[in-house]
């Protein structure tokens, strides 16, 4: 096979790679013992960061892309996939990330945005891209620049299920109401909520979104996991949950066990027994309007 | 015929196996009744003719397995097997991790994430021993290959970092995703093979 022959970073292995990643917990680690930790305990990938959400919430300050030092730290660490977060709209971040190797790269309203107008062009990249959104509109937008997965954004940082939920209604209850319509009315539905209307089209048929989507932002429990899952999340991501509880082996276990068996209450009642302290939580309504993260980047 | 075909339903590419097993078992003329459903406890294998192991992270995958008592379930399992990816890891002997507990039902030795990291996945244009047609186009997605393979394992493909897809008796075991590309030449060769 000569080298030529080869197709690299085509759309179908972007969002292959998401596909293999189904059913699966996808964990924030902050070092290779973490990293470690979370390969140990069933991830099917890691997020390598600098500060889990909650800490950065506690901190303040600009939010960036994690050391490089850091991310080959955990690269080296794990046999399962890395992905990384770099700031929306800062595509030189996501070059370094990329030169690094890792597996996928989150374009993430955690980190302190670096553009407010563009996202990233990724389709310019051959590493595929996950990216946060509240509703159809914005993950159909985000697929559109090329996003090969997509993930509900919740409330980073507060341990707080309740925006993960509504936004995985959201994007859901969009779905079904699409489905409901003409094609006119779907074009129009489209222009809407600023989305292109052959993705609408494609979300109406299919009955889902073009692309792999998982649930964000507040999991802290098996039983959240669970509960995300059974509103049609196709697998969790993990960031404060684990490593700010007070067992977090246990707690990842759980957390994993809990997204396998999502529909058996018996299993998530077993795993969710004697896990010691969730990370502690934040009521969403008392943050001002400057510490919510999910409206960056719409 | 009604035929009942099992994917294995833990993690991974689930939904893309049952997809392109229901389209060639419409290609094969199987009937109506015919059936591809998920596989998440040992009695799911009751009645299947053959199960697919999917594509996904085998550390995880091997891990669940053991966790849901289907280790010798499926090492017992009479039908056929489908593996990709992750699958043909698990289908081999040796994996050189000890994460990973392999079924051992093929003679071979598997390096894991052989290519290297995800942009260093591709596609390419296979030839493939015995499949009419031409080439088969391959989606490699951090594809493992195997290394050194035993006795009663046929060779099917084979790159230069190893081999990419083998067979042995009811057994197909291929290191890319056919479940993602739309080309069903191997899903109804291996359905061929056990008499579907």
């Amino acid at each position: 096979m000569k080298l030529e022959e080869l197709r690299f970073g085509t759309e179908l292995l972007k969002r292959g790679f998401a596909s293999m990643q189904k059913g699966g917990v996808i964990m924030d680690v902050v070092n290779a013992e973490q990293a470690t930790i979370a390969e140990r305990s069933g991830a099917v990938a890691v997020m390598s960061l600098e500060r889990v959400p909650s800490d950065i919430r506690k901190q303040g300050g600009v939010a960036r892309m994690a050391d490089p030092e850091k991310v080959q730290e955990i690269i080296d660490a794990v046999s399962i996939p890395v992905m990384g977060k770099v700031r929306i709209g800062h595509f030189v971040e996501a070059q370094v990330l990329e030169v690094l190797g890792v597996d996928m790269i989150d374009e993430s309203e955690v980190l302190t945005p670096a553009d407010e107008e563009y996202h990233i062009d990724k389709k310019l990249f051959k590493v595929p891209f996950v990216c946060g959104a509240r509703n159809l509109g914005e993950a159909l937008r985000r697929i559109n620049e090329g996003a090969a997965m997509i993930r509900t954004k919740g409330e980073a940082g507060t341990g707080n299920v309740v925006e993960a939920v509504r936004h995985m209604r959201a994007i859901m209850g969009d779905i079904r109401k699409v489905q409901g319509m003409d094609e006119q009315e779907r074009i129009s539905y489209a222009r809407s909520i600023e989305a292109p209307a052959e993705l609408v089209i494609e979300c109406a048929t299919r009955g889902r979104l073009p692309v792999v989507n998982f649930s964000a932002g507040g999991i802290a429990t098996p039983s959240d996991a669970a509960m995300m899952m059974q509103l049609g999340a196709d697998g969790v991501f993990v960031g404060s949950g684990i490593f700010k509880s007070s067992n977090p082996e246990k707690m990842a276990k759980a957390i994993v066990e809990a997204v396998n068996h999502y529909s058996d209450a018996k299993v998530i009642a077993k795993v969710s027994t004697g896990l010691g302290d969730a990370m502690p939580g934040l009521d969403v309504h008392t943050l001002r309007a400057d510490e919510v993260l999910q409206t960056r980047g719409r | 015929m009604d035929v009942k075909i099992g994917v294995l339903a833990l993690q991974g590419d689930v939904s893309e196996h049952i997809d392109a097993f229901s389209a060639a078992l419409a290609g094969r003329g199987c009937g109506k009744a015919s059936t591809v459903v998920e596989v998440r406890n040992p009695v799911d294998l009751d009645g299947c003719s053959a199960l697919a192991l999917p594509g996904g992270e085998s550390t995880t995958i091997s891990r669940l397995i053991e966790r849901n008592g289907l280790y010798e379930p499926i090492r017992t399992f009479k039908g056929g097997i489908f593996a990709t990816c992750a699958g043909m890891v698990l289908m081999a002997t040796d994996a050189a991790d000890p994460r990973i507990h392999t079924l051992g039902l093929m003679d071979m030795t598997v390096d894991r994430n052989a290519f290297g990291r995800q942009k260093e996945s591709f596609e390419a244009d296979i030839p493939v021993i015995g499949l009419d047609g031409g080439p088969f186009h391959a989606i490699f997605i951090r594809a493992p290959v195997v290394t050194a393979a035993g006795a009663g394992v046929h060779v099917l493909a084979t790159l230069d970092r190893g081999i990419v897809a083998a067979e042995k008796g009811r057994y197909m075991a291929l290191a890319f995703h056919p479940e993602l590309g739309g080309d069903l030449r191997l899903h109804e060769r291996f359905l061929k093979n056990l008499g579907i």
